[in-house]
């Protein structure tokens, strides 16, 4: 049971990454880590 | 595994992970393409020196974002992560796993944290990381990164610190929030000398989303128990507590592998299971946790 269930998650996160992609969110996440985060270091 | 030396992989992570030397000495940060990756570990983009992006603040500031209330980019890649090793990232390469494992070791008083207290940290993954950023937001839709903003002491020590030494323009901008969040980094190294791991343990969102992964993934801890003398060595030498004997792949183990080292009778295993492998010697070697499979 866990053996088939590895392989399916391991199937739905290259999906998940596929369909993130597709969506434009490498550039939403290049974006945001290009620019300094104020929120993280606790001034914005 | 186990003989491969620990200490050298988390050192080497957290040099390569945070390498970007021009931004410590300019006050700066990397703005190359690789940020668009995710690092496995807790890392903040925001470090001068990171090269990758902190999979917990990608997460939330896709959700803050108008666009799209969850990254599936990012839960893609951290379920990846999670289905290959569960939390070996935690026990392997993770910076600020690092750092308190590095402030355990200072001699102190030592006590044991709450068992109730690792249930925290689904509490932050779920409502700081998760739901606020996606639905409290402000009129035109954009949400806050609640975790980095008000908890996260990861992105104190290794952004706002750095950034405000060398960098007089956000020097200028501090106010009430750096002194809180300076303050949780502080009670974190305070509690990091006295408890083995307590952010990773009761507060990290990424030790959360990891540990889900623990009993199905391709890595996993084993006991044969053919062996097992339930002596409690793994127990005593655990730093997160663990009864391996009970519950082999435990979400809270960080598979650093301690346990294997420690075990008298060579009882304890981690290996990379395959479909093939963990049907063969089913019945001799039995998984503590799921009976499924095994080590070799």
């Amino acid at each position: 049971m866990n053996e088939k269930v590895k392989y399916l998650l391991l199937l739905m996160s290259f999906a998940l990454i596929a369909m993130g992609v597709y969506r434009g969110e490498v550039a939403e996440v290049l974006q945001k880590a290009i620019n300094i985060c104020l929120e993280c270091m606790g001034i914005g | 595994m186990a003989s491969i030396n620990r200490r050298v992989v988390q050192l080497a992570s957290t040099i390569i992970g945070n390498g970007y030397i021009e931004g410590f000495a300019k006050g700066t940060i990397y703005r190359g393409k690789l940020k668009s990756v995710c690092f496995p570990g807790l890392n903040c983009y925001s470090c001068p020196g990171a090269y990758t992006s902190c999979p917990i603040g990608s997460l939330q500031s896709v959700a803050a974002g108008f666009k799209h209330q969850v990254s599936l980019y990012v839960i893609g890649f951290l379920m990846l992560i999670g289905t290959l090793g569960g939390r070996l990232v935690c026990g392997w390469l993770c910076p600020f796993g690092f750092f308190q494992e590095i402030l355990y070791k200072i001699p102190s008083k030592k006590f044991k944290l709450p068992k109730l207290l690792s249930k925290f940290k689904y509490f932050f993954l779920l409502v700081f990381v998760l739901l606020l950023p996606a639905f409290l937001t402000n009129e035109v839709g954009v949400g806050l990164p609640y975790f980095c903003k008000y908890i996260c002491p990861a992105g104190t020590l290794e952004a706002g610190i750095p950034l405000v030494i060398k960098n007089a323009a956000l020097r200028e901008a501090i106010g009430i929030l750096f002194y809180w969040k300076l303050g949780l980094l502080i009670a974190t190294i305070i509690f990091s000398m006295l408890m083995s791991r307590p952010f990773c343990r009761a507060v990290c969102p990424l030790g959360a989303m990891y540990s889900l992964f623990n009993s199905v993934s391709f890595y996993r801890m084993n006991v044969d128990k053919t062996k097992c003398t339930k002596c409690n060595e793994c127990n005593k030498n655990c730093p997160v507590g663990i009864k391996v004997y009970e519950n082999a792949n435990s979400p809270e183990c960080i598979r650093c592998g301690k346990c294997i080292g420690k075990c008298p009778t060579n009882a304890v295993k981690s290996c990379f299971i395959t479909h093939k492998k963990g049907r063969f010697n089913h019945e001799k070697v039995l998984d503590a946790g799921s009976g499924a499979d095994n080590c070799h």
